[in-house]
């Protein structure tokens, strides 16, 4: 441009406006509160109706929740303090939490134990659940069962010691025979294993003293959250396995195996897991000779992996059934034995589709552990329901404390499921 | 054919289980402690506190008997049970005893093959009804809405308290006591209905215990007693004559106070055979001598035991009643110490 026109134009800007924001109605919470919230008149009534039902729910609960007294003696001391207002007795959680997560006869001087496992857990865990981690870290976790159990249950550690030495000879057996079989490799892991432990029952009696260097805690000295959650860790590690096993019987040519398993499913899936529970705790005991009677935890512990690894079998099978035939003669056609087949091409296939339905299963067993409370074991909502409720102390106190029950097994099932969300995206291999 | 088989192979694992348990006295002194079975939970009558020791009016015949037979209080391993355990837990040998509130009925003595040693507790069902409800016997209910435990004999008193007096209710089904205590505050039963004991332990725990009454009638006899396998009349004779002691004490002024010297400076013989400074009563049973004197120490006599787990000085409140000695009008009477 020039300045010929200058005098015939009365105004010409040099520089650009500054960007103005946005007008008010276009930005903002008020543009989100209009696109999300008041976008048509059907919209606004709704949300005006959520509004209301939350100030309702929230009205009710905050004051109980704030008012809460969380230091007094007994449920009527509760009511002095609050002295007719509303509020909380939040109390009986700070005066029976001991109880609440480890049940009221662990030894109180031995607390450290559990509380140590379950640190331990998650260092455990976390090799099996993220393989970003470095795998050396699985040799703890083959380690920790073994350790876990002498940590709860206490005793002379030989006891640990051997089973953990039969495990280990078992797989050391396995690694040398698998490269001829499979089966070989599996069945003979499995009798080396069985001969070290028929061994080592010799040599713990034998050597067997009172110096024991941790105190021996019975079962039935269990309780609380600490019994759901052993149960729960429990059962649904030994399930999967037992669960595969199962599904891949069920689909198995062999008619003896493939019955055996189509049978041990349905029975077990038709049968509810409280009548398993009874059977458990009241049946077997006629079957024993007094005094020499199965730990009841563990007959516990059998009865609900059972229960769990034939509905897991059926999810597994859902999985195997939505691979494409293509999979099955691809791996044929490599050349691949049975076992091959499975465990390169077929299950890490199958079981990837499987995902959510076994985590589904497994946050219902875990809630389903409170059902041993039926049978006198003083799980968490035992221990509510039984000792707890029924002292003269806190005898009507039921919002605090199965709220506060509620509250602990909804972040372990919600932590379940984020991570399982998690494991989804990163095996996320198709449809991108 | 396959179930007979299946409850025939029952029966005889059941039996033998039953013969192999045949001397529990010696058991219980081989193994060093007594396995009682207890209830998972009731107020007053048995409960772990905050530091996980069991107490209450159940537990304190436990420790009785641990005491007569161990010398020791403490000497017992607890194994709480449902109503629906029970008496599994007591049949497989399990349990020692129970003291278990059981309501002592002829098909649990008879069919079910137990020995009922005695009565502790004589309960009976009653009736809770909010003040403002404007009742003051049971038959004004006619019309009314009962919250009541299903399952349980209470629910079978009920229906023949109401045909007998010709009168109509309609049930409100409830699982549990917690159930029932939530059910008949919230007000969607006009009564609640069961135990008077269980009754007066409910109240105590309302917010305003005075606006709500026990009705005056008790619709049925709930005898409450601890018991044992049938077939073991040694082990029976332990268990019963314990309780005995413990109830003949309060009639004879043994406490746990004085227990220690009343069997020497006492004049009364019957006090002396008790706690065995005379006779030999404790060796007829294959106890020490003072298996009396230990019973009665861990816990004090009946009285004693009373008042401190259910009695009236405890938030539970309950009054003697039918559990006063006989000689007070109750049915507490302890057959004689000779």
């Amino acid at each position: 441009m020039s300045d010929t026109h200058a005098e015939s134009i009365p105004f010409v800007r040099e520089t650009t406006i500054p960007q103005a924001a946005p007008p008010a109605a276009e930005r903002g919470v008020y543009k989100w509160g209009r696109e999300n919230l008041f976008a048509t008149p059907g919209n606004a009534l709704l949300t005006l109706l959520a509004i209301y039902v939350i100030y309702l729910v929230l009205s009710a609960t905050l004051p109980w929740l704030l008012n809460g007294v969380w230091n007094a003696g007994s449920l009527s001391e509760c009511r002095e303090i609050l002295a007719g207002t509303r509020g909380g007795c939040f109390a009986v959680l700070v005066d029976r939490w001991e109880q609440l997560f480890f049940g009221f006869k662990y030894p109180s001087d031995q607390l450290w134990r559990p509380t140590l496992t379950l640190v331990l857990f998650f260092v455990a865990v976390a090799p099996v659940l993220f393989f970003d981690l470095p795998r050396k870290l699985l040799a703890f976790t083959a380690v920790f069962p073994f350790l876990a159990y002498w940590l709860i249950w206490g005793g002379p550690i030989l006891v640990p010691v051997m089973a953990l030495i039969g495990v280990a000879v078992g797989y050391v057996v396995y690694s040398r025979l698998v490269t001829k079989s499979f089966a070989g490799g599996f069945f003979g892991g499995i009798a080396a294993a069985v001969v070290v432990w028929f061994l080592g029952g010799y040599v713990i009696d034998a050597t067997t003293g009172p110096s024991a260097m941790l105190r021996s805690v019975p079962s039935r000295d269990l309780g609380g959250y600490m019994l759901n959650f052993m149960l729960g860790v429990t059962c649904v590690s030994l399930s999967v396995p037992i669960g595969i096993a199962l599904a891949l019987g069920r689909q198995s040519s062999m008619p003896l195996i493939k019955w055996l398993s189509v049978i041990f499913i349905e029975f077990i899936r038709g049968v509810p897991l409280i009548t398993l529970l009874f059977v458990a705790s009241v049946m077997l005991a006629y079957f024993f000779p007094p005094n020499s009677t199965v730990d009841l935890f563990l007959r516990v512990v059998i009865m609900i992996t059972m229960f769990s690894s034939a509905y897991i079998a059926e999810v597994i099978r859902g999985g195997l059934a939505a691979l494409p035939k293509g999979q099955y003669e691809a791996a044929d056609s490599l050349g691949l034995d049975y076992a091959q087949a499975m465990r390169l091409i077929i299950l890490p296939q199958a079981l990837k589709i499987s995902i959510p339905g076994i985590v589904n299963i497994a946050v219902g067993l875990f809630k389903d552990t409170t059902l041993v409370s039926v049978i006198s074991m003083f799980d968490l909502v035992g221990m509510i329901r039984g000792p707890i409720l029924a002292s003269t102390d806190w005898n009507g106190v039921y919002w605090e404390l199965l709220g506060f029950a509620a509250l602990l097994f909804f972040v372990v099932c919600y932590g379940i499921s984020q991570y399982s969300q998690w494991l989804e995206r990163r095996l996320a291999t198709d449809h991108r | 054919m396959k179930k007979s088989v299946i409850f025939g192979a029952l029966t005889v694992a059941g039996l033998t289980a039953g013969a192999a348990a045949a001397a529990t006295l010696d058991d219980v002194k081989a193994r060093g402690t007594l396995n009682c079975g207890v209830t998972t939970g009731l107020v007053g009558f048995a409960a772990p506190d905050a530091d996980g020791r069991w107490e209450g009016f159940d537990v304190a015949v436990c420790r009785a008997v641990a005491a007569a037979v161990l010398g020791d209080g403490d000497a017992v391993e607890f194994v709480p049970t449902t109503g629906k355990t029970r008496f599994t837990a007591l049949a497989s040998g399990e349990v020692d005893m129970l003291a278990r509130n059981t309501t002592w009925t002829f098909s649990r003595d008879v069919d079910l093959k137990f020995t009922f040693i005695g009565v502790n507790y004589y309960d009976g069902q009653g009736f809770m009804v909010p003040k403002a409800l404007g009742v003051s016997s049971a038959k004004d209910l006619d019309g009314a809405t009962v919250c009541i435990q299903t399952g349980t004999t209470t629910e079978l008193n009920l229906a023949d308290f109401f045909r007998t007096n010709n009168i109509s209710y309609e049930p409100v089904p409830v699982e549990t006591n917690a159930e029932g205590q939530q059910q008949y505050l919230a007000g969607a039963c006009d009564t609640y209905t069961t135990d008077a004991s269980g009754l007066a332990a409910t109240r105590a725990t309302f917010e305003a215990p005075g606006d709500h009454i026990l009705l005056p009638e008790i619709i049925s006899k709930e005898p409450l007693g601890p018991l044992v396998r049938h077939g073991d009349d040694e082990w029976g004779d332990v268990v019963r004559w314990t309780l005995n002691a413990l109830i003949a004490a309060e009639e004879l002024g043994v406490t746990s106070a004085n227990v220690a010297e009343i069997g020497a400076s006492s004049t009364n013989p019957e006090v002396k055979r008790l706690l065995g400074t005379e006779g030999t009563l404790g060796e007829m049973m294959g106890l020490d001598a003072d298996w009396a004197a230990n019973a009665i120490a861990v816990n004090g006599n009946y009285g004693e035991i009373f008042a401190d787990t259910i009695g009236e000085e405890t938030p539970i409140g309950l009054a003697r009643g039918l559990n006063a000695q006989w000689t007070n009008g109750g049915l507490l009477y302890a057959p004689p110490f000779r």
